[in-house]
């Protein structure tokens, strides 16, 4: 059988979050004795993630998905639970855990600011102990592959957020990583910037048959590149399996747009309208009554266009949040 | 997999062969960017010139005015001993505790514990590669202070050489204390008071602020039971000092040993601090 590129048993982490009200009073008090809160940022985790998955980590903001990524990736010690990744302990940062894996955070710098990234890279070689001739080559297909050769001969702090971020992805799988965890690998990031970085990341993987674990906001992300998801909320799992099963698991709705011959018209008959746009209307209707509704649009509307659809993934990861907070 | 002393031997010898490559490559970075920041590193320079000149003015014109010496040191000694000073000074500048704080602080020492590399690795050899441009903008520096305040050297060729080692070893121990330091950030986040105590006693017990030999005899003795007297006093005395052959060897010696009280101190605070790291900063 083959062995989980990440294993995750259990995991948790516990932060001790020194607090006080405001103002002065609360300082002078906080002087004598401090108070402090524990905080679950991570509460008994357990997931696996086979080699060569791409695994889409969604969540709010503080829900835990950063802590775990920098859990398994060595930077903070676990407070209780198992982790392991490619056999290794992360948090003894061995070496060979460390030349075999990666973590690009969206919001980190970590090339030289004032020299162009070539000479970041040299450096990179030298501390991952990488072959001239392999570095060399592979260097050379990343900058292909994110056409960022007119910017790795500029000083870093000379190049705009996109173009950075994009020569800090080559700096970082230089050493040709296993497990690649990407945290917001396209924050900040225009639209067509978001797109290339996204189809380089599943191109990395398809060529280096990488296992990677990213979190992202931008739900186009996870639908372009995930296939499993996994929903952390409050340092718990909300859901872990298919994004496709998630919309179908949690979603007891579905979408029809339809564009009629004669305009728009009133369709709430047919169901809740959520969206109009022109001739374009979006319908929600329950999912065990769509393909009623459906037949009876064709029926009695001259339908020019009629699309059927899981609601959008956003809808549905909100939805996964609401129904757990209800809960 | 069995390994045998002989693939042992090997790995170690790969293992050395790429630190060494790492050195050399990181110390090739460092005056790069030195080089692109020559102007606000020069000028760096001349406003750290000024602490010696200060001590110069002050010692030259008390020498002056006391029959030509104090403590059996004339103007010209004093010169000498200030000069040679810039040079330690400029040589021992190390990674403070206050970039601790704030590589700490702002989670930028995230990105160095990824790197299958101890950081202490990147701070040696960083600040190492800066020291080369820096020895290039002293040299001006010391010809013009030499013409000003006419120095009295007398150094034998012996005295050159474990000079040379001299500020290497006064780097070192600078660079693990300083660190052992920092690394209290992880418990307190703020190091400034902690750091200005040492300072304090580097200043008295080092021989920066004040020759050791004006010194009272109390304190001579007790700063060489310390660290600081190695790292600025000892390397000075080597070229304006009368040192033996044998006081020499005995000095490099200390050095030896209080860098290796700095390398336990260091990773022994390491061990329990890097557990206490929290990622914040990004």
């Amino acid at each position: 059988m083959t062995e989980a590129a990440v294993r995750v048993d259990g995991l948790l982490k516990v932060f001790d979050v020194p607090e006080r009200d405001e103002g002065l009073k609360a300082a002078t008090k906080s002087l004598v004795r401090r108070k402090t809160r524990e905080v679950r940022a991570v509460d008994g985790i357990s997931f696996e993630i086979a080699p060569g998955e791409i695994v889409g980590f969604l969540g709010p903001n503080g829900a835990g998905k950063t802590t775990t990524l920098k859990m398994l990736s060595g930077l903070l010690y676990v407070s209780g639970g198992e982790a392991r990744v490619l056999g290794h302990v992360p948090s003894k940062r061995e070496r060979d855990f460390l030349r075999r894996i990666s973590l690009v955070m969206g919001n980190r710098n970590q090339l030289q600011w004032d020299l162009p990234a070539l000479d970041s890279f040299e450096l990179n070689r030298s501390i991952y102990q990488i072959p001239r001739p392999d570095f060399l080559a592979l260097r050379d297909e990343l900058i292909e592959l994110l056409e960022v050769a007119d910017l790795v001969r500029k000083p870093v702090r000379q190049l705009s957020l996109g173009e950075r971020m994009k020569v800090e992805i080559v700096g970082s799988l230089l050493h040709r990583p296993q497990v690649l965890f990407l945290d917001e690998p396209t924050i900040g990031l225009d639209v067509t910037m978001q797109k290339r970085i996204r189809e380089f990341i599943a191109q990395y993987r398809r060529r280096h048959g990488a296992t990677v674990m990213l979190t992202s906001h931008y739900m186009a992300d996870v639908e372009a590149l995930c296939e499993r998801v996994i929903v952390i909320h409050h340092g718990r799992i909300l859901f872990d399996g298919d994004l496709a099963a998630l919309a179908g698991t949690v979603a007891a709705w579905k979408t029809i747009a339809v564009v009629l011959e004669n305009g728009a018209g009133d369709l709430s008959e047919y169901g809740e309208v959520i969206h109009r746009d022109g001739d374009l209307v979006t319908l929600r209707v329950a999912k065990s009554d769509t393909a009623r509704v459906t037949a009876r649009l064709l029926a009695e509307q001259e339908v020019l266009d009629l699309n059927v659809e899981d609601p959008p993934i956003e809808d549905v990861i909100e939805l996964v949040f609401a129904r757990e907070a209800v809960e | 997999m069995t390994v045998t002393p002989a693939t042992q031997e090997l790995r170690k010898e790969s293992r050395l062969r790429s630190l060494a490559d790492f050195y050399v490559t990181t110390m090739r970075t460092e005056i790069q960017t030195q080089f692109q920041y020559r102007a606000a590193t020069y000028m760096y320079l001349l406003g750290m010139v000024a602490e010696p000149i200060i001590y110069l003015v002050v010692w030259s014109t008390i020498a002056d005015s006391s029959g030509g010496e104090v403590n059996g040191l004339t103007a010209g000694d004093f010169a000498a001993y200030y000069i040679v000073w810039t040079l330690v000074r400029t040589m021992n500048i190390v990674f403070t505790p206050y970039g601790w704080e704030w590589r700490i602080r702002n989670g930028e020492l995230s990105g160095q514990l990824l790197r299958p590399l101890h950081p202490i690795h990147y701070d040696v050899a960083q600040f190492a590669g800066g020291k080369i441009p820096w020895l290039f903008y002293y040299l001006p520096i010391a010809v013009i202070l030499t013409l000003v305040f006419e120095p009295t050297f007398d150094v034998r060729p012996a005295e050159i050489a474990v000079f040379a080692i001299a500020i290497w070893g006064a780097y070192l121990i600078r660079t693990f204390n300083q660190t052992a330091l920092g690394l209290v950030c992880f418990w307190t986040t703020r190091v400034g008071a902690l750091f200005s105590l040492y300072i304090v006693l580097e200043l008295l017990l080092s021989g920066r602020l004040v020759p050791l030999t004006l010194m009272p005899d109390w304190v001579q003795t007790l700063a060489w039971f310390l660290p600081f007297r190695w790292t600025f006093y000892f390397p000075i005395e080597t070229l304006v000092g009368d040192l033996t052959n044998a006081e020499l060897l005995a000095g490099l010696g200390m050095q030896l040993f209080w860098t290796l009280v700095g390398i336990a101190m260091f990773s022994l605070v390491w061990r329990f601090a890097i557990r206490r790291y929290t990622a914040v900063g990004n």
